[in-house]
């Protein structure tokens, strides 16, 4: 489970160098959007030999690889599957892609005797994708979506705002696709890295529809996306006293302060508590 | 006389300080009407040691002004006791090379001046004092000037003036105020003569002479290097985790006191523990040294009792000197001079960079890690000797360069007063100071220093010893006077 997902422009030594710096649960980096076609064998042997060389990174180890429409899929996958990697992240991404990278990568898989599976997170950005949404999400080795709003409102014909309602069917859609197969579902990055306030709008709106985590394209965005996306502390107090009140009482439904708690609402305090202990917001002793 | 060797952080403590008599004016017409005159009237010539103020920094002209005249008389074997050099004072490698300048006495040397100086074209030699043991030389007659000379951006005919006031205001006048006393003559020059000067941190009864020129400099060039937070997301991290350090020592209470230099580091630590102030209600009691806009911020906005100013880093800073009361400037013994019961003793906190620091927390901030001379001490070995808790920040590497080494380049600040090293790969607190590991223990994650350079030598790889070369051409001045470490010809 991660709540933040950082892009690492695949091209930049420096910044790969210092990328497990910022607090992010997941670093993505990217050999796609952000490096140009010229710099795509050096980008992606740059990513090899930093994460074959370098045991730094306390954070799952994505990379986001070029798409089925590019001649650069398959030297990604080739140089990349290796047990350093968690997860591949698939841009335009459609059934027949993720259908293709998940045979190719059980060849490699078995051919160099990987130790685990490496996941997916298909990027829905085209409409086409959302129409497919379902069938992408439910495949086995789909670990998570991305929402990529930038490329599907390109592929709308549609302004993007800050407010977003315009990608409001989308994000509704991929987030239930997800719920409904208990996938992750991480939201589309903010891009003005200077709007804080923007962030934390667009960060509550994306928790407030079903999002487990949001992708950042900069380090600052970092920490709101973690704070924002972990339970608060009214939270865990909350949950905390829910718990605490089902152990002592074995009826099916009671109150606290008023308020009717029964079995979902024990069932999501579980879960805030499970998240609390997971961000190290909350020792095994607290509970 | 020879100069001692340092032995101790703690070693001024048994040296007897003894000030000399302060020095006063006996010239009664002070006002002349040019450089030239003033010059022949104070029979300049070979062998004088000459003394110059940088509070306009890199955007200072009074120093080459007078040197401009030194050329024309070809004057030889000047020292040059100027408290730092900047770029702008480039046009003085000339003079080096020429045999003009040939000794020079400075807190900071910064640009092509010390690059000459580190390539060995300097007859004799150079020595880095910190700006405290600057005064505290001059007080005592171990520096011994001839001539000071103080630029002003306002005085009067008699040689009453400030930095104050005028078109190239730079704030307070700290670092001439011991040249002033204790040189043998004292020369005024300005931009901006007035009738009457009503603050006056230049006294008409030390100076013997005033002129006016067209311009002493540049105001606007006071801002030179970093004075913004910085936007790089590693010197974010580094700050918010020395502020984490800080809070976590309980240090940020009201009350409190702390300096930080005017990298973009220290003006982000020094962001978030505003932050801190706000989210709490605290106000602290001062802040000293070099003063920015942000400690003017502080200052305005009531969460600052005091800054004591010993230089203005930009022009905000400037304005608020002018314009506060609370805004207090201080000479630098005061600031600094270990003998002066300085203000640096009574910081909680300091918050400094480093250009090396080594496993015994020794720091470099004068040469590079080839030996060149890229600054110097200014008020670093000084606060981090006055302050309860000293703090390093600094990235683990620069430019693919471990930061930490087995033993730095050369010693500017003895590890002994270096409390805490913060890094973007982790913290780590000197043994020494078994008080600090032991409140932060549990707190934050702490590493030995020796684990941070193995950390960092797993991305850069152990570089190769970088020998020293063999020809001194100067000492680096621990802040009592000793010789803390030597500087070699590269």
């Amino acid at each position: 489970m991660s709540r933040s997902l950082l892009f690492i422009p695949g091209n930049n030594p420096s910044m790969i160098q210092n990328s497990d710096l910022y607090g992010a649960d997941a670093v993505i980096f990217d050999l796609e959007d952000s490096v140009l076609v010229q710099h795509k064998d050096a980008a992606r042997k740059l990513v090899k030999f930093y994460l074959e060389q370098f045991n730094l990174l306390s954070c799952k180890v994505i990379v986001r690889i070029n798409g089925m429409e590019t001649p650069f899929l398959k030297m990604d996958l080739d140089d990349l599957t290796y047990d350093y990697i968690d997860m591949f992240m698939i841009p335009n991404a459609t059934h027949g892609a993720i259908e293709y990278i998940t045979n190719q990568l059980k060849e490699l898989e078995k051919e160099r005797h990987l130790k685990k599976e490496i996941k997916l997170i298909p990027i829905i950005e085209t409409p086409y994708a959302l129409l497919q949404v379902k069938d992408i999400v439910k495949m086995s080795r789909v670990s998570g979506l991305l929402f990529g709003a930038e490329d599907y409102s390109m592929n709308m014909s549609i302004k993007r705002t800050k407010e977003g309602s315009e990608i409001s069917f989308a994000r509704n859609m991929i987030s239930i696709a997800a719920k409904a197969y208990n996938k992750e579902v991480y939201d589309t990055p903010f891009i003005d890295v200077n709007d804080s306030e923007g962030l934390k709008k667009d960060i509550l709106l994306a928790k407030s529809l079903g999002f487990s985590g949001k992708a950042a394209i900069h380090p600052r965005q970092i920490d709101l996306i973690n704070t924002l996306f972990s339970p608060s502390q009214e939270d865990i107090f909350d949950a905390l006293r829910i718990i605490k009140e089902a152990k002592k009482d074995n009826k099916g439904a009671f109150s606290i302060d008023g308020k009717m708690v029964d079995a979902p609402i024990i069932t999501r305090a579980k879960k805030v508590i499970e998240q609390a202990k997971l961000y190290g917001l909350i020792g095994d002793g607290d509970v | 006389m020879s100069k001692p060797m340092f032995t101790s952080i703690e070693a001024y403590k048994n040296i007897s300080y003894k000030k000399i008599e302060p020095v006063l004016s006996h010239t009664t017409d002070k006002f002349k009407s040019n450089l030239e005159e003033v010059l022949d009237l104070l029979s300049l010539r070979d062998g004088m040691t000459l003394s110059f103020h940088h509070h306009l920094r890199n955007g200072d002209g009074v120093l080459n002004l007078v040197m401009d005249y030194i050329i024309r008389r070809n004057i030889k074997n000047i020292t040059l006791a100027a408290s730092s050099l900047f770029p702008v004072h480039g046009l003085i490698v000339d003079y080096i090379e020429k045999g003009h300048i040939t000794k020079i006495i400075s807190s900071y040397i910064n640009g092509p001046v010390a690059t000459a100086i580190s390539k060995g074209l300097l007859k004799d030699q150079v020595i880095m004092q910190t700006h405290g043991g600057r005064a505290r030389s001059i007080e005592t007659g171990e520096l011994v000037i001839d001539i000071a000379f103080i630029g002003l951006s306002c005085a009067d005919k008699n040689g009453n003036g400030n930095g104050k006031y005028g078109q190239n205001a730079f704030g307070p006048v700290g670092y001439s105020n011991a040249d002033m006393m204790y040189a043998k003559n004292v020369v005024v020059i300005t931009d901006n003569l007035v009738d009457e000067v009503k603050e006056d941190e230049i006294q008409s009864k030390y100076v013997d002479y005033v002129v006016v020129v067209d311009s002493i400099g540049k105001q606007e060039s006071i801002v030179s290097g970093t004075t913004q937070i910085t936007k790089d997301p590693i010197g974010i991290k580094i700050a918010k985790d020395t502020t984490k350090v800080l809070d976590a020592l309980g240090l940020i209470k009201p009350g409190f006191s702390m300096q930080t230099g005017a990298g973009g580091v220290s003006l982000a630590v020094a962001n978030e523990v505003y932050n801190i102030m706000s989210e709490r209600n605290i106000k602290g009691s001062f802040i000293s040294g070099g003063i920015t806009a942000y400690f003017v911020k502080m200052l305005e906005e009531n969460k600052m009792d005091k800054l004591f100013d010993v230089q203005c880093f930009d022009l905000e800073a400037v304005r608020s000197y002018r314009e506060n009361k609370n805004h207090i400037g201080m000479s630098a013994s005061k600031y600094a001079n270990p003998f002066d019961n300085p203000v640096v003793n009574n910081l909680d906190f300091t918050i400094l960079g480093a250009t090396e620091i080594d496993l015994n927390f020794n720091v470099n901030v004068t040469t590079d890690s080839y030996g060149a001379i890229i600054g110097g001490s200014g008020g670093h070995a000084d606060s981090a000797y006055g302050a309860k808790v000293t703090i390093i920040t600094t990235q683990i590497m620069k430019s693919r360069m471990p930061i930490i080494k087995d033993r730095v380049t050369a010693i500017t600040t003895p590890g002994d007063s270096v409390d805490i090293l913060v890094t973007e790969r982790g913290i780590a607190v000197n043994p020494k100071r078994t008080d600090l590991i032991n409140c932060l223990s549990g707190k934050i994650k702490l590493y030995s220093i020796k684990e941070l350079q193995d950390i960092c030598y797993t991305i850069t790889g152990k570089p190769m010893n970088i020998e020293k070369g063999n020809q001194t051409i100067g000492i680096i001045e621990y802040r009592d006077g000793s010789i803390i470490d030597y500087l070699y010809k590269k």
